[in-house]
């Protein structure tokens, strides 16, 4: 477990080193100046449109870091010549990629918290300056605890990508990595439809092999409940430890492969 | 040039550049003006919303509030247009994939159908659409009361369809936390659809709305019922006193025979037009009270 956290330390700390946090910058950039301008050109709606322009943004700078990051977790360590020294010492390769993935894990822990915060700041001031009168027509409060709901689950979702990341990462290059990690986020989106493809084509066998992929291939479209909290909907708990279970199974069950690959590759 | 000159004036060739270009593309864009509306139509890129819904991924609110900022800058922007005709053909195109992205998006659904159903030149003049946008908010959201309020009130004001804006009345306030004055507004439709004190009674209602821009809307419209009552009386004064034979109708005759205390002005301030050879009574054009509503719409006595 010491190694564990070791490696995840020293991950967080390279993050920090590669300028990572200045994505925080330019999200507080992004929605200050957005608080100001909506104002004049969302005939009253600049309150919803912050809570989707921080929600959209805390997901879409997750998602960078989450790939490119993750891509070159342990390339990286293989391109640097580092690896051999690290598996030198008292190490497993299975504390390896699990200290590699907590690393990652806690970076998006602390960019996520902190861009919540600057949004419930963003949403704090906007609320102060707004009378209660035109407060009453919001869907939801301006500081509305729901919001953390679909912050939650973007959390989870960038987990799933970061371990997706670091799984192509064992065996393939940066670039290939990157074009799988983001090709398995695009197909993740749509694979709900996959589902009911059975009332869109005839063929059963089609069906079949469609509801096959929908149950291989992670659905990240669950872990979006953004629209529901910014307009105030319900968003039940058993529906947030379900879609949280099933992210979590997930992962475990891509780190192990990842596990299982990067344990039989030969670095000689 | 050496590095070291580079360093030091690369920066301010960087800026020079830099403004060199913007004024480059101002003087271009004077030269060679392009059609806006054209460059606004290209830039619609995709007409169909669940296409757009797939295509934004799991950006679909955030893609819905920039369509929604650009449907109200297409209507602005036609609206307050001067220097050619007005075209909304882009306003319900905009509206529609606006509430595709974001189905629970109730402003889109309620401030559009009062874009779509404003009569031209302060609006496209459909209610049609109007109506076909609520409709579908309303399968978004069947328990909304308010989507059947608008679609009554469209009936009410634009179509003139009495019954059927009471049965849409009806069937909002049937609906779960809807407001007890709906029924009374139902029943006020039934029996005196057309007149102005009914319609005083819908802007009233719409003045307790919580949305800040519905109530400047009906405040705007409570102040376009009192010009009409206003007309009333003066024409009557008018007709009433007339000028001698030969001279034309003016305010200042009135005035000078002490009829009036003053020029009379509308609600807004803008001084009402007399028409010289016929002596009719008008809102002037540039008052902020035009377009005014329809005069068949807003009898003063129920019939």
């Amino acid at each position: 477990m010491r190694a564990v956290s070791r490696i995840a330390a020293s991950v967080f700390r390279e993050s920090v080193r590669d300028r990572v946090p200045y994505n925080l910058v330019l999200f507080a950039i992004l929605l200050i100046s957005s608080s100001l301008l909506l104002g004049q050109l969302t005939a009253g709606q600049d309150v919803k449109i912050i809570k989707d322009l921080g929600l959209a943004a805390t997901s879409l700078f997750g998602l960078f870091i989450a790939i490119f990051i993750g891509i070159g977790l342990v390339s990286k360590e293989v391109d640097r010549r580092s690896i051999y020294a690290l598996l030198a010492k008292p190490i497993s390769r299975t504390q390896f990629i699990a200290g590699k993935y907590a690393g990652l894990v806690l970076t998006l822990a602390v960019n996520l918290g902190v861009m919540t915060l600057a949004l419930y700041v963003v949403l704090g001031f906007m609320t102060w300056g707004t009378s209660p009168e035109l407060q009453s027509a919001w869907d939801a409060p301006g500081l509305d605890p729901a919001l953390m709901k679909a912050v939650f689950l973007t959390f989870v979702q960038l987990m799933l990508v970061t371990a997706i990341a670091l799984f192509f990462s064992t065996f393939s290059s940066p670039l290939l990595s990157a074009a799988l990690t983001l090709g398995f986020y695009v197909v993740g989106q749509f694979n709900a439809d996959l589902r009911n493809f059975d009332t869109v084509v005839d063929s059963p066998t089609a069906a079949r092999l469609a509801r096959g992929i929908y149950h291989v291939v992670p659905d990240l479209s669950a872990f979006d409940v953004k629209l529901q909290v910014v307009h105030g909907l319900p968003v039940p708990a058993g529906y947030l430890a379900a879609t949280t279970a099933y992210g979590l199974l997930y992962i475990t069950a891509i780190l192990l492969v990842a596990t299982f690959i990067f344990s039989r590759r030969d670095f000689k | 040039m050496s590095p070291r000159a580079l360093g030091l004036l690369g920066p301010w060739l960087a800026v020079v550049a830099l403004a060199a270009a913007i004024a480059l593309q101002v003087a271009r864009d004077r030269t060679y003006p392009r059609d806006s509306r054209a460059i606004a139509e290209r830039a619609l890129y995709v007409r169909s919303g669940t296409v757009l819904q797939r295509l934004a991924l799991e950006f679909d609110a955030l893609a819905s509030d920039v369509y929604w900022i650009r449907a109200l800058q297409h209507y602005g922007g036609e609206r307050l247009t001067r220097e050619r005709a007005r075209n909304y053909d882009l306003l319900y195109p905009l509206l529609d994939i606006t509430t595709s992205l974001d189905p629970y998006f109730t402003i889109a659904y309620r401030f559009g159908a009062i874009f779509l159903s404003e009569e031209y030149p302060g609006g496209p003049g459909r209610p049609d659409l109007a109506v076909a946008l609520l409709r579908k908010g309303m399968a978004a959201q069947p328990e909304k009361w308010q989507y059947r309020h608008d679609i009554g009130f469209v009936h009410y004001w634009h179509l003139r369809d009495y019954k059927a804006a009471a049965s849409w009345f009806q069937g909002a306030a049937a609906q779960p936390n809807a407001p007890n004055w709906l029924e009374p507004l139902a029943a006020a439709m039934l029996n005196a659809g057309g007149d102005r004190a009914s319609a005083r009674l819908v802007w009233g209602q719409m003045l307790q709305s919580e949305e800040e821009w519905l109530r400047r809307n009906a405040a705007r419209r409570l102040q376009q019922l009192d010009a009409l009552d206003q007309i009333d009386q003066l024409q009557e004064i008018v007709r009433r006193f007339p000028p001698p034979e030969g001279e034309r109708y003016t305010w200042e005759y009135l005035v000078r025979r002490r009829i009036l205390r003053g020029i009379p002005a509308d609600p807004t301030g803008s001084a009402y037009r007399l028409d010289a050879a016929s002596g009719t009574v008008t809102v002037a054009s540039d008052s902020a009270l035009q377009p005014m509503p329809a005069e068949a719409n807003l009898r003063l006595h129920a019939p």
